[in-house]
């Protein structure tokens, strides 16, 4: 299980966030001027990224505030935390081998995975 | 490949069973095919399958980057039910109930198809009063359907805890008699088998890097075994849709979730139907090995890592021992994990796309796996043609934009 790092309280268990999805989604101003398409496009459809993804937590059972974070959804590491309203870091060397590779340890799906020294 | 029957088992027993051949071809790939399919598990060897089968298509490949059905298909808890609330739904779950029927005899391969019945409980009026309807909607549709009250969820099903002492006690459910469970691997292993012997390439560890297209149109695929030209290539990869939309600039409105299934230790036969309650979350089979599989919602965050939290397994085994208390002394002997990719209305996405060529079945979510033949069937017809069948045809994107959505979550019972 996650141990996330809120900016407020601490390091807490997954057990007392909600997850609030990808962030970075911002409303339409001129939402009466889109397409049916472009309005779709900000309801419905999502990055849903394999690899560094900023998502949003929120600390439902502690200060209940909430924050972002960058997370690499290939592995579970968490790279990064920060506020809402900011700009995400720059994060370098979670880049994955292929579109749908694995990184090299830590991820629990063993189809493509490459073990340290055994790169052939 | 020779056809199995009993006589093939007692040649093959008296010969110490040296003689059986490998059920498909590993084949490498060539340079050209008419179509390629870029997903090994259920959905895409199905639609190998009906493609060689009903449109004459074989000059066909299935790419895999792993080895066939070591995705959601291997990971799936096999509930087969076609319980849906919508038209446009009941059309394609039934379809697949059909197919699954008379698989087994079709491929010449046992997928342990197993109709014993998949219940769905009630605990409140109000979730009582949608089941009743549902029955009646799937009645109109021709999907069988029965509401039981409690007493008969106790004939039906001895173990289930209908007595007061529950928070939320059973006040009934719904059965679907043609349900039931059968088993995974089979079906890809039959898929791929029939879809071999028709001629399609099987090719494994075999992973799509790229999409080559040119004013428009679908020229060919990148692999990490080198290039491949075509001019039509079907993207059946449920968690990882999104990773190949994007060779293509696609957004989809999928989501990739962890969802994770377990089995307990093996016990003698106890639980001879399929156990599903939406409110307290779990479901529950039994397997012919004599383990319970049981399943419950998906892990809240994104991830594409196949495994998830302790505490789903603790929320749901909690579930489990609240419905049925004989079971709270059984271990666990395994858990694990598999990637669902969710639509925003709980129904799947068969559809063309912007580049032409391109077709894309996703967003099935947890509920894949019951529809697997219509998926493959349905997904075979629109790359052939070009054009939806009817059945098919309420899945496009479209429907996004236009509001048109199958919004079936009450109806897939797994938590989202």
């Amino acid at each position: 299980m996650f141990l996330i790092e809120c900016p407020y309280c601490g390091e807490r268990d997954q057990r007392e966030f909600s997850y609030g999805g990808e962030a970075h989604i911002a409303r339409p101003e001129n939402s009466d001027d889109l397409s049916d398409a472009e309005w779709a496009d900000y309801v419905f459809m999502r990055t849903n990224t394999k690899g560094v993804f900023a998502e949003r937590w929120v600390h439902a059972a502690g200060c209940r505030k909430w924050f972002n974070v960058l997370r690499n959804t290939a592995s579970d590491t968490f790279l990064a935390v920060y506020g809402v309203g900011e700009q995400p870091p720059e994060i370098f060397g979670q880049d994955l081998a292929t579109p749908s590779g694995e990184p090299v340890i830590g991820s629990g799906n063993d189809a493509t995975k490459v073990i340290p020294g055994e790169e052939g | 490949m020779a056809k199995y029957s009993v006589w093939s088992l007692l040649r093959e027993g008296l010969r110490g069973h040296t003689g059986w051949r490998p059920a498909w071809r590993d084949a490498a790939p060539k340079e050209v095919y008419d179509a390629v399919i870029i997903g090994g598990g259920g959905h895409g060897c199905a639609t190998a399958y009906y493609l060689a089968k009903e449109h004459g298509l074989n000059n066909i490949a299935i790419l895999e980057k792993g080895w066939i059905g070591g995705g959601n298909a291997g990971r799936n808890t096999t509930i087969i039910r076609s319980n849906y609330l919508y038209d446009e739904s009941a059309a394609i779950y039934d379809h697949a109930m059909q197919l699954w029927k008379g698989l087994g005899r079709e491929l010449n391969f046992n997928v342990m198809m197993s109709h014993r019945g998949v219940l769905n409980l009630a605990h409140e009026d109000h979730e009582a009063r949608q089941l009743k309807r549902r029955v009646e909607a799937n009645r109109l549709n021709g999907v069988d359907a029965e509401w039981l009250d409690a007493k008969e969820v106790k004939e039906f099903c001895p173990i289930i805890d209908i007595s007061d002492r529950p928070r939320y006690p059973v006040i009934g459910a719904t059965l679907q008699r043609s349900g039931g469970v059968n088993r995974h691997d089979a079906v890809v292993w039959g898929y791929a088998r029939g879809a071999s012997r028709l001629g399609v390439d099987i090719i494994q560890n075999c992973e799509v890097t790229g999409i080559i297209h040119e004013a428009g149109a679908v020229r060919g695929l990148q692999t990490t075994r080198g290039e491949i030209r075509t001019p039509k290539i079907a993207s059946a990869t449920a968690g990882h849709s999104s990773v190949i939309a994007r060779m293509i600039d696609l957004r989809l409105p999928i989501e990739s979730h962890p969802l994770q299934a377990l089995v307990s230790e093996p016990i003698k036969p106890i639980n001879d139907t399929v156990i599903m309650s939406s409110l307290v979350h779990a479901y529950c089979s039994q397997s012919d090995k004599g383990e319970l599989v049981i399943g419950a919602g998906i892990d809240a965050h994104l991830g594409y890592t196949q495994r998830g939290g302790f505490n789903i397994i603790e929320e749901e085994l909690a579930s489990l021992v609240e419905l049925i208390p004989i079971f709270s002394r059984l271990r666990l002997m395994r858990t694990w994990g598999g990637i669902v990719d969710l639509a925003p209305d709980a129904s799947a996405i068969i559809s063309k796309t912007p580049l032409k060529g391109f077709y894309i079945n996703c967003g099935w979510g947890t509920g894949g796996w019951k529809a697997t033949p219509a998926s493959g069937h349905a997904f075979a017809h629109l790359i052939a043609n070009d054009e939806p069948n009817e059945i098919g045809a309420p899945f496009t994107l479209e429907r996004f934009a236009s509001g048109k959505l199958v919004a079936e979550h009450g109806a897939a019972a797994v938590a989202h």
